[in-house]
This record gives structure tokens, sequence and C-alpha cells, in this order.
């Protein structure tokens, strides 16, 4: 990618006098060497994905071990109540984030996005906003883009692994990027996007991935929701006029310096914080005697 | 890196460096063999040895062996394909030094022979690194349609490869040479921004001072 700051892509924005969006398809025409209507048929292929994966979650699947599944029928059920406290919209995306971390977590077919352990967030916040806000397509597309060019320079000035920078490279990553995406959808510029990738991202700042039995389960399903959610404020923000004092390209930074300096028993090695504790490291010794006795 | 490196690939659970990344690896090293993997010893490094059987990483290197990609249906299975295709495989623990937390050694050889010993790390969202082949340093991606020159060191080699490169109109992206020490083997690496015809291929292995040719051709990877 042509782009090593935020800033950048917004400032050719501005000059040219284009969206976002179109700045960064324009990057992938230029690398990729494609035209424009092949690089937009794989994002769209990308979101019909993203779709299918929604629509074929199952609802009596748990994963290999036992720890994860259901949990996304369980919150649609309880929606459908009318009780939530988190109202249809928000509710709709706690139940989309963690159908799609569980899907992932029993070896469907998911779309990476920027990662598969966070491949809920932007799917949950997207949809969501498609189904309540009858946006046709096209629009949806524009703003993957959006999210595509956030995670871009975050890959390109930070990590998005966990094993390089904890859970705030993967779900910090996915929600600065869905939120991104979200700030472009509800009509903002260059820079409601930056600010609403800026405020996610920092939310997310020093979280840890901490999985236990180092499997992409647990807490990782349900950190797909607070991603999405955090997506969805952090837009929403952006919108009402509220700024990052941070500038975005400046919290990426700051994300690296703490990734790298984030102890490796907290980077997706299974060894510290929810890992750790007694319970889970029951997790991991029943697991560990399960195996060991095929 | 590209933008579906971001969003995307389309994928199979349950990690994206852990699978998927472990599925192209496996499929990189599958396509350098270029012939079908009779022998794997699939030696796993740090995450990859801690954490690699809950995320089907053992899995996820067999299938890309055997020239799975990423969202295969078969990957939760392919230890059975393995089988029933005849591909021996046995796993490691190892310890490979300084590497990347997440990196497998693989020590291949096909049905006819080829041996393979190839390094490779995944670097997290699916994309990985190759870095050493056959003993010898290497850096490079496999997002690009790469030539590896295995070769004598001394001068004019360069200059052989890259004009035959020319002559094609292929343009080169990023080049990389390596060697164990003055005048001994080295290896080239040039990734390319299209692919180098099969005649290329042959008419450099012929050439006086080269060892081997190996190549990665993206042709079959394109959906």
């Amino acid at each position: 990618m042509g782009f090593h700051r935020l800033e950048e892509i917004a400032a050719k924005a501005k000059q040219e006098q284009k969206p976002f969006w179109e700045i960064i398809i324009e990057d992938d025409l230029s690398e990729r060497m494609v035209t424009r209507e092949e690089s937009f048929a794989k994002m769209r292929h990308m979101y019909e994905m993203m779709k299918k994966a929604d629509r074929e979650y199952e609802a009596e699947l748990t994963s290999a071990s036992g720890l994860v599944g259901k949990d996304g029928a369980r919150m649609q059920q309880y929606l459908e109540t009318g009780n939530s406290m988190s109202g249809s919209f928000m509710g709709q995306v706690m139940a989309k984030a963690l159908k799609m971390g569980e899907s992932n977590a029993c070896m469907k077919r998911i779309v990476a996005a920027p990662t598969a352990g966070s491949c809920g967030v932007i799917p949950a916040a997207f949809l969501t906003y498609q189904e309540q806000y009858q946006v046709a397509d096209e629009k949806m597309i524009q703003a993957l883009y959006v999210a595509a060019g956030i995670g871009m320079v975050i890959a390109e000035r930070a990590f998005i692994a966990g094993a390089t920078g904890g859970c705030q490279a993967e779900i910090g990553s996915a929600s600065a990027m869905a939120a991104g995406g979200l700030a472009y959808l509800s009509g903002g510029g260059e820079d409601e996007i930056l600010h609403a990738a800026a405020i996610a991202l920092k939310n997310l700042l020093g979280l840890v991935c901490d999985p236990v039995a180092g499997l992409v389960e647990v807490p990782c399903v349900k950190r797909n929701v607070i991603g999405a959610v955090n997506a969805v404020a952090g837009a929403d923000m952006a919108i009402a006029g509220i700024k990052s004092r941070i500038p975005a390209d400046e919290v990426i930074d700051a994300m690296r310096s703490v990734g790298i300096t984030m102890p490796s028993a907290l980077k997706e090695t299974g060894e510290g914080g929810l890992a750790a504790t007694p319970a889970g490291k029951k997790v991991t010794d029943g697991l560990n005697q399960g195996s060991n006795g095929k | 890196m590209n933008l579906f490196d971001i969003i995307g690939p389309v994928m199979v659970g349950p990690s994206s460096s852990h699978t998927a990344g472990a599925v192209r690896i496996g499929y990189v090293a599958h396509l350098l063999l270029a012939e079908p993997v009779k022998k794997a010893d699939i030696c796993l490094h740090g995450s990859f040895r801690a954490t690699g059987k809950g995320h089907g990483t053992d899995r996820a290197l067999v299938a890309g062996l055997l020239g799975m990609q990423t969202d295969d249906g078969r990957i939760p299975n392919s230890l059975q394909v393995a089988e029933e295709a005849g591909m021996e495989v046995d796993f490691w623990a190892v310890e490979l030094g300084d590497v990347h937390p997440n990196s497998v050694k693989l020590l291949l050889v096909g049905v006819n022979g080829k041996r393979l010993e190839l390094t490779a790390s995944s670097l997290g969202g699916g994309r990985i690194r190759v870095c050493e082949i056959n003993g010898l340093t290497a850096n490079f991606s496999g997002e690009y349609p790469t030539l590896i020159v295995n070769n004598q060191d001394r001068p004019g080699i360069v200059n052989e490869v890259t004009a035959t490169l020319a002559g094609e109109n292929v343009n080169i992206a990023a080049m990389q040479l390596y060697r164990s020490k003055r005048g001994s083997s080295a290896v080239m690496i040039l990734e390319c921004d299209g692919e180098i015809p099969q005649e290329d291929l042959q008419q450099l292995k012929s050439l006086p001072g080269i060892l081997d040719v190996a190549y990665l051709s993206l042709k079959e990877t394109e959906e």
C-alpha cells in the first residue's frame, strides 16, 4: 500500500475532493494491477461471504473443545423478548458478533477481518447497519474499503496479530476498522472516519491476548462483541462531533509501543491472564488429558 | 500485503495465523516442491508448537501440503485425506531459535524423490514469510510469482537471470541475494509482477553455474 498514515489518505481525499474509500480502491488498482470492476467484485465477494457465514450459523453447534457455541442463538432469543437493555440495534450487533465468533471456533468458513479471531466485529456492525437502515450493497462495499484502508495502515505501522501485539492488535484493529466504516455509512467525511477509528482503538489499547488453552474461544468470542459495540459507540461519538484528542496515526503508534512492551505471556501464548486462572488451567488440563488418551 | 489480506481471506477457522497462515505455508511448500508430497516431517516451533493442536495447525499444514487453499471445507479432515493419498506425516516439537513465534520447518520428500527443506512463519491475518529454503536464508511472502535460483557465487549470474526476465518483459518487484560464503553456493530470490513462462525456467536451469531453479507460480491460486 502506498499509504503509511491515515492522515495521508484523508489529505488526498480532501485535495482531490474524492470520498475516502475512493482513494483506497485507487491504491488497490495500482498495487494489484487490476481493474476497478475486478477489485469491486472481489470486495463484493468478501461481503457476500460475510452475509453467508452469518446466515449459515448453526445454533446447535459447539466447538471441538466444548468451550463455546449456542450463545449467539441465546442472545437472539433474548432479543426477541424485547427486554434487552441494549435495544434492537446494539442487541443485534451483539448477537451477530457472537454467532460469527462461534462459527469460527467451530471451523466453519468465515472472512478474516483483519484476523479470524476478530472475524465477528465488522460483519456484526455492518450487517446490522444494513438490515436496520436498508442501505444498498454498493454503499456497504464502499464502507468495507474504508475499513480495509484503516486496517492496512494499522498493519503497516503496528500489527494485527495477537501473537505480536495482543488482543488490541486484533479486536482493537477490527473495532477501529468497523468504526471508520460505520462513520462513513452514517454520513461522515474523512475527519469523522479518522476520529471514529482513533476513538475505537484508544478504548481497547492494552487489551491482552490470553486465550484459555490457547484456543480462539475464551475470551475471543465475547471480545468480538466488545469490539463491535465499541465500534458503534466510536462512530456515533465521531458523528456527534466528538473528537479524539490524540490523532489516529498516533493512536496506532501507541498501540504498537504498548504491544511491544506487553509481556509474551499475554500475547497468544496461553500462559497469562485468563489462561492462567484456576478455571482456565483446569480447562487446559482437561483438554490435555483428552488428547493424551488418543 | 494487499487490501484483501486485511478484508480476507475467506477461510476455515479458527485462527488466521494458526490455521489460514499454516494452510498457506503448506500450500507454498507444495507449489515449490512441484510434485505430490510422499513424506512430510513437520517441525513445530513456539506458538505453533504450544497451541497448534487446538487451532488445527497440524491439519492446516497438511491440507496445504495436499494443495488445499484456506477456504477448503476438507481442512478439518485433512489428516484422513493425507492418509488416503498415501502421504506419510510426522509431527515434531522443535526449538528453531530466533524466529517468529508462529514458525514451522518442513522437511519434504516428493513422490519422485525431490527434497525440500523450508522454514516459514505465519505473521498474522493469514500472511506468511518463507525464511529459509534448503538451508539458505530467504525472505518472501508467496504473494507474488517468485523465482528462487540456487547458483554458484560468481560474477555475471544475476545479470543472466535478470536479462531472461527482461526478455519476457517481466518486472521484478523485489530481489534478494544470499550466499553461505564467498565463491560457494548462493541463492537469488526474485518476486515478480508477472508470471515467468515455463521455457524460460527450463533455459535458466540449463545455464552454467545455476544449480537449481524453483518457481512459485500463482496461476493455480486465482479464483
